[in-house]
């Protein structure tokens, strides 16, 4: 990437997870007063007074920004409501077990969805193709919720042979990577097909191939990478797909991550959390995206021999 | 790069009009489409009770499959409420959401575009700005602020389902008038004094309606599964009212005892998205010129 682009995306980055910032705040003035959240329509005005100006919302709109700007620079996002600990404290306790599940199934969902997809491509229009590609629309057609319960209702339940919540061993991993991946693995499936089938038939396969390359070298050297690029492109706009899916899936298998943090902190209308959440997802969001552009670079030769062209 | 496959995926084909044919899988889908829109138009008349009416003496009865009772084809829930009549409201409710959902976010979404590329300058950077926020955050996270913010009502979350996708509509509209003004016949009628709002809703708006009617199409299959997630999870659609996320939800409880309380309205999200992708695939297959040569 050169470097006119990079500070244009440096910057727009910036400005975004600053506007990300501003909403949260107007929505926190806007969504009513939180002093009478915390006391009660009952309290008398001087209680009201000595709470108004202990958390310094007596002072005009503008000072309170700039401090509510500061705090958070400094990683202070305030107190939640419900058990008066830092919200910075419970994203950290819940972090890991989010980064645990999450990964986990984002990478064993490429991995399959790849390895599917090129098995599809180099079988195109046979039964394995067709048996993989329907297994691709299946497993993105079905919403995660559904599938979670499904998989509860037969491994927890019926047969009782899986645990269905909690995180205590590395068995309670299963379902819930099980029900996050097959979404992954589905689109990773038919986008890998798709991109290698594009490839499949180019000259330098051919002249691989009279080059007398052996079919399992042909297939990793010559025709992945440059199938790679479109499916980077997918794995960089999927992250989003992971925020949201996790939410889902760690609330039904009671999984102790941000997921279910986030659900519950909006349930009893905790905004501290709710904000801390959303501002951290944002700024990983805009780094994933630093990373896809990147990664970009370093599999394809060509932008990095024509950076003046821009993209 | 092409998402589509060929045609030959698509397998059998029967026909439904005479000298048309189609794939069955594609008709299929069109079936379950339009049979889930009669049942949104004439839900009160197909549903054998009210969705609330409540029987605690017919509590948690299996549906006639399972040796139920006839009265009650799908069984009863935890309140013995007939689950054949709350599928049927779920259903219309469900729908209503998403369509009144697609329908704002449509409206806004292209009301901004036009106001982009009519104004230009600032005012295209902001609204393009608020786009490019918008479109780095998963729309589900902006949801849940949005209700943690201002509470869950009806009316209020088909406002937030409205917040979804308007961006595509607004850089779809911004891209296609930008490319309009410079064309002849916008030219002409500037040159014959026709006011710019004239031009954009009776020249401009008529040529591009079609591309905005298929990001309808497409949006509307995300709202129904984003309204179905968030009531699945307690804070869409509340009791008394109910939705398919919801019954999912609130059976999520009685999985042991009464599965079918949530697997039913669980198999009918998934046929309709499902129904809704095999559509839409097969769609872009016809549009797609690249495809066609590979018929057989």
């Amino acid at each position: 990437m050169n470097k006119g682009l990079l500070t244009t995306k440096l910057i727009r980055s910036l400005l975004t997870i600053w506007l990300i910032v501003t909403f949260t705040f107007i929505a926190l003035n806007l969504s009513g007063d939180p002093i009478e959240a915390l006391v009660g329509d009952q309290a008398s005005p001087a209680v009201i007074a000595h709470y108004r100006e202990k958390f310094g919302l007596d002072r005009p709109l503008w000072e309170q920004y700039l401090s509510y700007l500061g705090n958070i620079i400094q990683g202070d996002f305030g107190l939640s409501l419900s058990d008066q600990k830092p919200a910075v404290d419970l994203i950290a306790a819940a972090l890991p077990y989010t980064l645990r599940l999450g990964l986990t199934a984002f990478i064993s969902g490429l991995i399959l969805g790849i390895v599917l997809g090129i098995v599809a491509a180099l079988n195109r229009n046979s039964w394995i193709d067709r048996f993989v590609m329907s297994f691709a629309v299946l497993g993105f057609s079905l919403p995660n919720f559904f599938l979670g319960i499904l998989l509860i209702l037969l491994f927890a339940l019926r047969w009782r042979v899986l645990p269905s919540a909690g995180a205590d061993t590395v068995w309670h991993l299963v379902l819930p990577v099980i029900t996050l991946g097959t979404h992954f693995a589905g689109i990773f499936a038919r986008f890998t097909r798709s991109a290698m089938l594009e490839v499949l038939n180019k000259q330098y396969m051919v002249a691989s191939r009279a080059k007398g390359a052996p079919r399992f070298r042909r297939i990793l050297w010559h025709a992945l990478p440059n199938a790679a690029i479109p499916i980077v492109t997918v794995v960089g706009l999927k992250l989003g797909d992971l925020v949201a899916g996790s939410i889902i899936v760690e609330t039904v298998f009671a999984w102790p991550g941000i997921g279910r943090l986030l659900v519950g902190a909006v349930t009893s209308r905790d905004f501290a959390v709710v904000q801390a959440i959303l501002i951290m997802v944002a700024v990983t969001m805009v780094l994933a995206n630093f990373a896809v552009d990147f990664i970009y670079t370093l599999i394809d030769p060509r932008m990095r021999a024509a950076p003046q062209e821009g993209r | 790069m092409t998402f589509a496959l060929p045609w030959r995926k698509w397998g059998r084909t029967v026909s439904i009009k005479a000298g048309r044919r189609y794939p069955t899988v594609v008709a299929l889908a069109i079936l379950f489409i339009a049979v889930l829109f009669c049942i949104f138009c004439f839900a009160d008349v197909l549903a054998p009770y009210d969705y609330r009416t409540q029987s605690l003496r017919q509590r948690l009865v299996p549906p006639v499959f399972l040796g139920g009772m006839s009265s009650h084809l799908l069984g009863t829930d935890e309140l013995g409420r007939d689950v054949l009549s709350r599928l049927i409201y779920a259903i219309r409710f469900s729908i209503l959401v998403a369509l009144g959902g697609t329908a704002i976010g449509a409206l806004v979404g292209t009301t901004l575009g036009f106001l982009a590329a009519h104004f230009r300058g600032l005012v295209e950077e902001v609204i393009m700005m608020l786009a490019d926020v918008q479109a780095s955050l998963p729309f589900m996270l902006i949801a849940l602020a949005l209700i943690a913010a201002f509470g869950g009502s009806f009316l209020l979350f088909i406002v937030i389902m409205g917040f979804y996708g308007w961006e595509v509509f607004a850089r779809l509209t911004r891209g296609v008038v930008i490319s309009a003004q410079g064309q002849g016949y916008a030219t002409a009628m500037t040159a014959l004094g026709a006011s710019p709002w004239t031009i954009y809703t009776r020249h401009i708006l008529p040529n591009i309606l079609s591309v905005l009617i298929v990001q309808f199409t497409l949006n509307f299959p995300q709202v129904i599964l984003l309204e179905t997630s968030l009531s699945f999870l307690g804070l869409g659609i509340r009791p008394p009212l109910t939705s398919l996320g919801q019954m999912l939800g609130a059976g999520r409880a009685y999985l042991t005892t009464a599965w079918w309380i949530a697997v039913l309205p669980g198999t009918v999200i998934f046929l309709t998205t499902m129904s809704i992708s095999i559509l839409g695939d097969w769609i872009r297959d016809r549009l797609d010129p690249t495809l066609r040569g590979s018929q057989t």
